[in-house]
């Protein structure tokens, strides 16, 4: 028999349908690459392999009556940011030791209404600050990924690393993630897989972890585009418990693929042409508009002047959310205690042994930013240029583009512990320079990977669509992968 | 705009976070980086422009305000660390 890992969501699917195979069997298989292979990548933080196999069965049972869903017997992960019911849900931080909620999110009771089987939580960065995954207190995740000729282990990306690892090494047919400034684009680009951020507002943020509530949102890791498509459709959804969910009925978002993009303008923006990028970058980025335009889609230059301005007006509005939204964790209603003489000794010991270097900085910035006499100077202002970089996105959609074509990451994957990045946060900041803009604006983009660069690591380009047209997305993303092909790491482990 | 230990202390009090003397002192220099950094944001003309309220053109959704659950508090404590009888244990707060 092939190794059922190997096949996409869609395949499986069709297989599942065809009683080719079973959920069970499929469920089995991907458990046992879990259990051989999860240490040497440190992909997931819990493996529920009892959870599994009751739900596997429960989908055998009813595909065999023919009431199977649209996800019916799909292993998935899960990032350990959604909250699931009775199992670990921790964002990867050691405040919430122990956390078991009693409640499920919107985004996973939607896969799991659609049949998908749960296989365990997924490591990431803490609380989602990161864009490497090294913040995490269970560890760094390492990439499936290799340079050519060397055996350093690379990072996965952030925060969604986890997610990003058991994609590309076939520990998961598909994962769900979370994008507060990248953290869906950026790891996806760094493990040769393709990551969908959907629109604001598209899927529900109820049960999801806050970290910046008017940045973050959910969406997928997968193998192709297709696989992206098919996840969506069940994640979004309209949810009265998330006051920013959209009323907007959910398409049928892999019809979109195949469809012709001819005619459909692709906005090139010169402001992603940042210093220091690697000229492979540039190559790989003419090689997607060769392709676009190859399929007929019409190429114009486009200016996005506030572009550089977004990464630093992020750094002001995402520690202040995240400054209040993590306000929570007190040591007193769930997680971690740290006892004390008096309650503030309590909540300050607690803290400070609960959350880790980069959240407690992320705090820090955000209490600094938003204390008395800096409030206007920081976080007014920088709301300010957040509304200029909608409105530089909003212009070139009014002139007729209908979807923006960039690098995703300026680079590709990096080695674990950087000396350079750990002295310097601001460095690995970085790395989120193409993707955050999109944040700031709401808009959807999806990240399909391209191309390899001369040390044979995979490299992504982004696409980003206009609010709500994440359609548009999945049709160009499908051409671009049509061109480029799909790219597996050799496997090494 | 920078800070010194003494700002850094004083808002890692406001956020609840106890540093010792070296983690403040090593926290300045990469707060500073960071603040050094969202510095290019005073470049920024943004005469009469209006601040980002929400990215999603929306009027905000409201619920009837009514009960919609309730008699869940073993529920609700169930992740404390210390409770008892239902109420959540902390320090004596009030002499």
């Amino acid at each position: 028999m092939t190794d059922l890992t190997q096949l996409t969501i869609a395949e499986a699917r069709t297989k599942l349908q065809a009683k080719e195979i079973t959920a069970t069997e499929l469920t089995d298989a991907y458990l046992t690459a879990i259990d051989a292979h999860n240490a040497a990548f440190n992909a997931y933080v819990a493996v529920t392999h009892d959870i599994a196999r009751s739900m596997a069965k429960a989908s055998d049972e009813r595909l065999a009556s023919g009431k199977g869903g649209a996800l019916e017997g799909i292993p998935l992960g899960i990032k350990d940011l959604f909250a699931t019911k009775g199992v670990h849900t921790q964002a990867a931080s050691h405040i919430l030791n122990g956390f078991k909620p009693d409640y499920e999110s919107t985004v996973t009771a939607n896969l799991w209404a659609d049949g998908a089987v749960l296989l365990g939580k997924l490591n990431m960065d803490e609380f989602a600050m990161g864009s490497s995954n090294e913040t995490s207190y269970y560890g760094p995740v390492k990439n499936p990924w290799k340079a050519r000729g060397s055996d350093a282990d690379l990072v996965a990306g952030g925060s969604s690393g986890g997610s990003a690892a058991a994609v590309a090494a076939h520990l998961c047919a598909g994962a769900t993630a979370t994008d507060t400034g990248g953290s869906i684009r950026q790891p996806a680009a760094f493990t040769g897989t393709v990551g969908m951020k959907p629109t604001y507002g598209r899927c529900s943020r109820w049960g999801t972890i806050a970290y910046a509530s008017s940045l973050d949102q959910a969406g997928s890791i997968s193998r192709d585009v297709r696989d992206a498509a098919i996840m969506l459709k069940s994640m979004a959804s309209t949810d009265l418990k998330d006051s920013t969910s959209v009323d907007l009925p959910v398409p049928e978002y892999e019809s979109a693929l195949g469809q012709s993009v001819k005619g459909l303008r692709i906005g090139i923006p010169n402001e992603y042409r940042v210093d220091g990028m690697p000229d492979e970058v540039e190559k790989l980025w003419q090689e997607g508009i060769a392709y676009l335009r190859d399929a007929g889609a019409e190429i114009v230059d486009i200016s996005l002047p506030h572009t550089k301005y977004a990464l630093p007006a992020y750094y002001i509005i995402s520690p202040a959310e995240a400054s209040s939204n993590l306000a929570r964790y007190d040591g007193v209603r769930y997680g971690l205690r740290v006892p004390g003489k008096d309650i503030i000794d309590l909540y300050e010991k607690t803290r400070a042994a609960g959350f880790g270097d980069e959240v407690k900085r992320r705090v820090m910035i955000g209490t600094y930013v938003l204390s008395a006499g800096y409030y206007d100077a920081y976080y007014v202002r920088a709301q300010k240029v957040r509304s200029l970089i909608k409105r530089d996105f909003d212009l070139a959609f009014d002139a007729g583009v209908d979807a923006i074509l960039t690098p995703a990451t300026p680079s590709a994957a990096f080695g674990i512990a950087d000396k350079e990045m750990a002295a310097d946060p601001v460095k690995m900041y970085l790395n989120d320079i193409f993707t955050v803009t999109v944040n700031m604006a709401g808009l959807p983009a999806i990240s399909v990977p391209a191309g390899l660069d001369n040390q044979g690591l995979p490299l992504g380009l982004q696409l980003i669509g206009k609010p709500f047209e994440e359609e548009t997305l999945f049709r160009a993303a499908y051409v671009i992968e049509q061109s480029a092909g799909r790219f597996e790491p050799q496997k090494w482990w | 705009m920078s800070v010194d230990i003494d700002t850094v202390k004083r808002v890692a009090r406001l956020a609840r976070i106890a540093v010792t003397e070296e983690e403040a002192s090593q926290m300045t220099g990469k707060l500073n980086a960071i603040l050094g950094f969202v510095e290019q944001l005073g470049e920024v003309d943004v005469e009469g422009v209006e601040p980002m309220t929400s990215v999603i053109p929306q009027s905000m959704r409201k619920r009837q305000d009514g009960v919609t659950d309730g008699n869940i508090a073993d529920i609700i404590v169930a992740n404390a660390p210390a409770s008892e009888e239902n109420f959540f244990l902390v320090p004596k707060v009030v002499e």
